[in-house]
């Protein structure tokens, strides 16, 4: 590895490091606005500048590829007054507004200026204004601010793979600016708020309503969708005041979807703050003791076998633990966390995780979408799949209707038809797989929740065993390779799917459950945030509802128990790789809300079944002897027991419908209650940002 | 006084006809395919023994520049892409070249490419040289059809295309590495280096840009000899070059004289004088407005290369001599140049975006004298600021101008201050309570 | 540099004739397979000189598609070259050299005659015939002061001979392109101080054939 020093610090670096990272390596912080790790290199800010050895003129060290024999100095004169110098150009034409600027207290430009800017300018002349742009309703602009750096257009370009951002103009009148000022149409475009180093591009839903130094930060998990990204809550009082992403390598990077983001104004309105109990057709506010004793009293005159449980998409794991237990308790084999229906969940865990990793993608020289719309299904999945796409040499094909992905997709056919044809091998695509070396697949949901779901999932797992998906270590590969993926859009779904709060012997499943209802087989239904369910369809069944947000299930309850969101609450999570991740409590549940598992288990006290925990740590421990995976934190299996998964025993083969692929999300911004409660989706809703959305409005 | 007999552009004037026959009986196209025979070793070879340095302003050895392309064509094409996109201020010699003397630049395109390897030429023209890129395609259509470019190339074995491409009006295209941009339908702005375009430029490929000049130049200092082209000019200043003599002389012009020749000596031979003679000047800008302005007393005796103009803190640039009588506003000559630079800096990096602009409403208000002496100083550290701060030199040609006013004309900015104090009342400030 | 917009109002679409359109299939030829990017200046001024001398936006979108390019890429070059006009001109741009070397020489009596026949900077004249700019450096500083009007060099001017250029151009007639002064291009005005020897357009002299014979490895201290 070449050598270099800086500042006489000797270093080793990696070949192909730059001159920047050297001194990172070496200790030597390095003042930037242009540079950005994860974007390519522009090289335009010139903060960066270092002093190298028998160079004439400093350079610029972000740019400057480091080699062998390098002598690099980042502290003397020459270093310091050139930054000084940039500095000031920087400060020349930027507005001396930061008392009223949302980038305040934490803006690259602000603290750098306390390290190389002087305290009075030279600059005698007008500052030049820039008119600001619209941009759509996430990003706030303020244009005079920017330094030009371009960090948001390679944002845009690279990651987001639209090309809807671009520096116009020349000289000092360049403008960043959408095509006519059209809104940025992607689903990733809250991010360019944090990689703006000044305070240009800023959070429209947040403006003016906190400063960074009042907020309460509190590290968490999204679940929007089962990608599980790594996010920070900043909170002030009861309110989250916005959502920001957490650097996580294996999940999210440093990126989050704008339904992340900016989801938390769903989170203050249709809040179910209170109990409710149905009277004469109305739903009356009540005591929870009220509520609890209208529960009890339907339950102890139904039969078991005709309660039934269901468990929706933002369920913690501790609250199906606990309506597992109390369904048990009660005798009931009627419990399913499928909302969908999607036919997974039997046969080895690997049959429904996410197995090559998120990360393990950029590994991956060969990718096999099955009626997967990873884009809307899981944005970040999305966006590291076009991350291995730019860096070339993968070969990506899809089993579905025609949809932009952000990369180049051979789009193979539309439904499981061609999936019959990869995996008897007479498509050209499998010939494509067995010629990687790491191939892989990804199941949606779309094909999953169909008739033949079942059978769509013996394909995929045929096609994983025989086409060379699954590769155990060997001596040349460190690490089991499984190729072999099941893409969920369910925060809750890969919990409830260990925890097994799945029908039990002849239990109903969710289609079941709902047929009963209807059919009048069924007379009392738990839906523990249920609400992506024909809640129409449900005869005359008593159903309690416990959730969050006043939404479909809530409107159909007899009786609600208002529960905590994911904020509320300190809560398990399991991603779609199997990942188990710890979110936080930033802010208490709003009213007479409380934490659910706290619920079930307060039920369980007047039903006369006491669960048997007191608290969360007991509750955990009890979770955890029944599920051991849980008991990981922060940890993916990903191909480690590959060479004994038994392939036959996922999915069950049978006949494939003609019928092509349906994708699992039909509009991205409006995938769960709370997302239906916020304007800000809203908005972007109407405004189709996605190419693929119809503009639809709030329910 | 170089002799007509070692002028290499022989219709620099358009006087005779541009048309290949009639280019032929000039000496164009002579003997073309035996140099491309010899190879592209011995071209390079030819070419460094010259001592031919690039004619597009930095001065860089031609032949040494032709040596860094690879000496096998690998999964990449090699391509020369030749920079016509003249446009800095007091320099149109290109334009010459090409309207007028096509054939021989042509010809340049050709035996340059077979000594790097390229089988394609690409020529950037400025967008605003319609006529001349008319002429220059023209005269192209006319090698083509005489075999001389294309396929086989003058009947040796090299296939060769050469294409005309033009810009739509950015000074900074001609700085290398923003070209390519330009070329590959980008703004032009300029690339980071490394790497070079030796390794990746244009499409990602080998490539390597040359001025017109030095490209046409080519062709005759192989078939007159190396030595003959070293033999004119200073040891390491070699040869000739076409001057452009613009500004307050009695007859501009441009003119092919030797390195070297000194630059009393090239005004007043071919340039009719000083208006108001010799003793009327005030100063000299030598190089295209990118190179510091020198004061008469240097204007005496220097000596019109490389190396003499880098002596007394100036440069050769493209040999725009631009001329500046007594009468001359220096201040607000330069700061039109301010302003030019402001107007065309791309706006990619800070130093010169932020830079030229400020320079040049300082420079706006110093032709007023609406100053404070102190600003003086205060712009000359400005442009220090900018100087080799920059990614591409464009930075450093708003520089140098300011400095070199500051240099050498200081007393003529703070004279204008004084007297604009002097021509105000004086403010009476208000005491503070 | 100053900032440029879009015109407010813009026509419905854009489309380049057969003609043109044959013209930029071949220059789009002209660049690698897959490099048809590189053709967007070339195409632009082209659609702009179709459109009456400016770029409209239904012709940015025409561009974007012919050429497989973003939209906001064009957009990019539209605005970053200065000779792409977003807004409507005279039937006669004047663009007038302001650069160092030609007002040295004159170019602000240029100027005043503009203001005096033509009306202020950027605006077009009233009967639509002229709109004039002031450019930088075109390059013909020896000819300095000069104008270029439409595709057109003026050259060796002053304020009487460029007036009567403008009248002439109102007037429907040509003007005589070049040197206002009866040069032929850059050669000093006057009698000739070079290329003038005797016998030097001789075929016989100039054209003396070469040839070179490969020798073994050239000596490197050959001089």
């Amino acid at each position: 590895m070449p050598k270099l020093t800086v500042d006489g610090i000797e270093v080793e670096i990696e070949p192909g490091a730059t001159v920047l990272q050297a001194c990172e390596q070496a200790g030597s912080e390095i003042p930037r606005f242009c540079y950005h790790e994860r974007l390519s290199i522009a090289g335009n800010c010139r903060m960066c500048l270092v002093e190298m050895e028998k160079a004439p003129k400093p350079i610029a060290s972000c740019a400057m590829p480091a080699a062998d024999g390098m002598n690099i100095f980042t502290n003397t004169a020459l270093v310091k007054k050139a930054r000084e110098g940039v500095m000031e150009f920087l400060l020349i034409n930027h507005p001396l507004d930061c008392p009223i600027c949302d980038q305040g207290g934490e803006c690259d430009l602000q603290d750098q200026a306390m390290a190389y800017g002087g305290d009075r300018t030279r600059y005698a002349e007008n500052k030049r204004a820039v008119e600001d742009k619209y941009m759509g309703p996430l990003v706030a602009t303020v244009m005079t601010r920017c330094i030009q750096c371009t960090r948001c257009v390679r944002f845009i370009t690279e990651v987001a793979g639209v090309t809807d951002l671009g520096l116009i103009g020349r000289g000092e009148d360049v403008e960043i600016t959408t095509y006519l000022e059209q809104s940025m149409r992607s689903e990733l475009s809250g991010n360019v708020i944090d990689l703006c180093p000044v305070g240009a591009l800023t959070s429209k839903p947040y403006a003016f309503t906190a400063r960074s130094w009042e907020l309460n930060k509190t590290e968490s998990v999204d679940v929007m969708d089962a990608v599980g990204s790594s996010i920070r809550v900043d909170s002030r009082g009861r309110e989250v005041m916005r959502i920001l992403p957490r650097l996580n390598e294996d999940v999210n990077e440093e990126w989050i979807s704008d339904k992340t983001r900016f989801i938390w104004d769903g989170l203050r309105t249709q809040r179910l703050d209170t109990p409710y109990v149905r009277k004469d057709g109305k739903l009356h506010a009540a005591t929870w003791a009220e509520a609890f004793a209208a529960i009890a009293d339907k339950i102890k005159a139904t039969k078991p076998e005709r309660i039934g449980a269901i468990a929706g998409d933002l369920a913690c794991a501790e609250s199906m633990k606990a309506l597992k237990d109390l369904m048990a308790a009660l005798g009931s084999p009627n419990l399913d966390c499928r909302q969908d229906g999607a036919k997974i969940g039997y046969g080895p865990r690997e049959g429904y995780l996410f197995n090559t990793t998120i990360a393990g993608i950029e590994d991956a020289d060969a990718i096999l979408l099955i009626g997967t719309n990873p884009r809307w299904e899981a944005s970040l999945v999305n966006t590291r799949i076009r991350k291995r796409f730019v860096r070339g040499g993968v070969s990506i094909g899809a089993v579905g209707p025609h949809v932009d992905l952000t990369y180049d997709v051979d789009w193979l056919g539309a439904g499981p038809q061609t999936l019959s044809e990869i995996a008897d091998g007479t498509h050209a695509f499998a010939k494509v797989l067995r010629g990687a070396k790491r191939p892989m697949l990804i199941v949606g949901m779309g094909a999953l929740t169909r008739e033949d779901g079942a059978a769509v999932l013996a394909a995929a797992a045929h096609i994983a065993r025989d086409m060379g998906l699954a590769v155990a270590a060997s001596g040349e590969q460190e690490e089991g390779w499984n190729g072999f993926n099941v893409l969920h859009t369910a925060a809750a779904r890969v919990a409830g799917l260990d925890l097994g709060f799945m029908p039990g012997p002849k239990g109903r499943d969710v289609a079941g459950m709902i047929a009963g209802a209807e059919a009048g087989d069924m007379d009392v239904l738990y839906l523990l945030g249920a609400d992506e369910l024909p809640t129409s369809d449900l005869g005359k069944a008593f159903v309690i509802y416990q959730g969050s947000h006043g939404d479909q299930g809530a409107h159909r309850a007899d009786v609600i128990l208002p529960g905590a969101a994911y904020t509320e609450k300190s809560a398990i999570w399991v991603n779609t790789e199997g990942r188990v991740q710890l979110g936080e409590r930033a802010i208490f549940p709003p009213g007479e809300a409380r934490e659910d598992w706290t619920i079930v288990r307060a039920l369980s006290d007047v039903l006369g079944l006491s669960l048997p925990y007191k608290n969360l740590t007991e509750l955990r421990s009890v979770m955890r002897a029944a599920a051991p995976e849980l008991g990981t934190v922060d940890y993916a299996p990903g191909g480690d027991n590959v060479s004994s998964v038994t392939w036959a025993n996922i999915g069950i083969p049978g006949a494939l419908s003609d019928a092509p692929f349906e994708y699992a999300v039909k509009n991205f911004y409006f995938t769960n209650p709370i997302a239906r409660a916020s304007k800000t989706m809203a908005e972007c809703s109407a405004l189709c940002l996605t190419g693929d959305v119809k503009p639809q409005a709030a329910e | 006084m170089l002799a007509d007999k070692d002028r290499i552009f022989t219709n620099l004037y358009g006087l005779q006809d541009w048309r290949l026959e009639a280019a032929k009986a000039r000496g164009a196209w002579n003997g073309t395919a035996d140099i491309i025979r010899m190879g592209p070793e011995w071209i390079v070879e030819q070419v460094k023994a010259s001592g031919l340095r690039g004619r597009g302003g930095a001065g860089f050895p031609t032949g040494l520049k032709w040596s860094f392309m690879p000496k096998e064509i690998g999964e990449r094409p090699h391509y020369l892409v030749v920079n016509a996109d003249e446009s800095e201020p007091g320099t149109c010699k290109d334009r010459e070249i090409m309207r007028h003397d096509p054939h021989l630049f042509i010809e340049g395109c050709l035996v340059a490419s077979a000594a790097m390897r390229a089988h394609t030429c690409y020529i950037y023209v400025r967008g605003e040289y319609i006529a001349e890129r008319n002429r220059l395609q023209a005269a192209i259509d006319e090698a083509y059809a005489d075999g001389l470019v294309g396929p086989k190339a003058c009947g040796t074995d090299w296939d060769f295309d050469i294409i005309v491409h033009h810009g739509a009006g950015a000074y900074i295209c001609g700085e290398e590495t923003a070209l390519l941009e330009s070329l590959e339908g980008k703004k032009g702005q300029p690339r980071l280096k490394p790497p070079f375009p030796a390794n990746v430029g244009l499409y990602g490929a080998p490539t390597t840009v040359n001025n017109v000049e030095s490209i046409a130049v080519a062709p005759t200092i192989i078939r007159r000899g190396a030595v003959w082209f070293a033999g004119l000019g200073r040891p390491n200043n070699a040869g000739t070059k076409l001057f452009c003599i613009s500004g307050h002389v009695n007859r501009p012009c441009n003119v092919e004289e030797e390195m070297s020749i000194p630059l009393r000596t090239l005004i007043d031979t071919h340039a009719g004088g000083v208006r108001g003679g010799w003793d009327n000047l005030k100063a000299v800008i030598p190089g295209g407005s990118s190179v510091p302005v020198i004061p008469k007393e240097i204007c005496d005796n220097v000596l019109m290369d490389f190396d003499a103009l880098k002596e007394v803190q100036s440069g050769l640039g493209t040999a725009a001599v631009i001329v500046m009588d007594k009468s001359t506003d220096m201040i607000k000559a330069i700061a039109r140049l301010s302003y030019f630079y402001r107007h065309e800096s791309c706006g990619q990096c800070t130093p010169c975006r932020e830079g030229t602009g400020w320079m040049w409403r300082v420079m706006e208000r110093m032709v007023r004298g609406e100053a404070e002496l102190s600003e003086i100083d205060t712009l000359l550290e400005v442009s220090y600021q900018i100087e080799g701060h920059t990614i591409c030199a464009l930075g450093d040609a708003a520089a140098w101008p300011v400095q070199g006013l500051i240099r050498h004309f200081r007393p003529e900015i703070e004279e204008r201050i004084n007297s604009y104090r002097k021509s105000r009342p004086v403010p009476v400030s208000t005491a503070a309570e | 540099m100053s900032v440029r917009r879009m015109a407010k109002e813009q026509p419905e679409n854009f489309a380049f004739t057969l003609e043109n359109l044959e013209v930029a299939k071949q220059r789009i030829a002209k660049y690698p397979a897959g490099k048809a990017q590189s053709a967007v200046i070339p195409l632009m001024w082209l659609a702009q000189k179709q459109n009456d001398g400016w770029v409209s936006e239904p012709a940015m979108r025409y561009l974007a598609d012919l050429l497989d390019m973003a939209l906001i890429r064009v957009y990019e070059v539209a605005t970053f070259y200065t000779m792409f006009n977003l807004k409507p001109v005279g039937k006669f741009h004047v663009q007038l050299c302001g650069t160092t070397p030609c007002w040295l020489r004159g170019a602000d009596a240029l100027k005043n005659v503009c203001d005096k026949v033509i009306g202020p900077k950027g605006q077009t004249s009233e009967d639509g015939l002229f709109t004039w700019s002031e450019v930088e450096c075109l390059g013909a500083c020896v000819n300095a002061p000069m104008v270029q009007i439409n595709d057109d060099y003026f050259e060796d001017l002053n304020a009487k001979s460029f007036e009567e250029i403008l009248s002439h151009l109102r007037d429907g007639r040509q003007p005589k392109l070049g040197s206002a002064r009866g040069r032929t291009s850059s050669e000093p005005e006057g009698d000739p101080t070079s290329l003038t020897e005797p016998g030097l357009y001789d075929p016989a002299v100039a054209a003396v054939p070469v040839t070179f014979t490969p020798t073994p490895a050239p000596e490197s201290g050959e001089k």
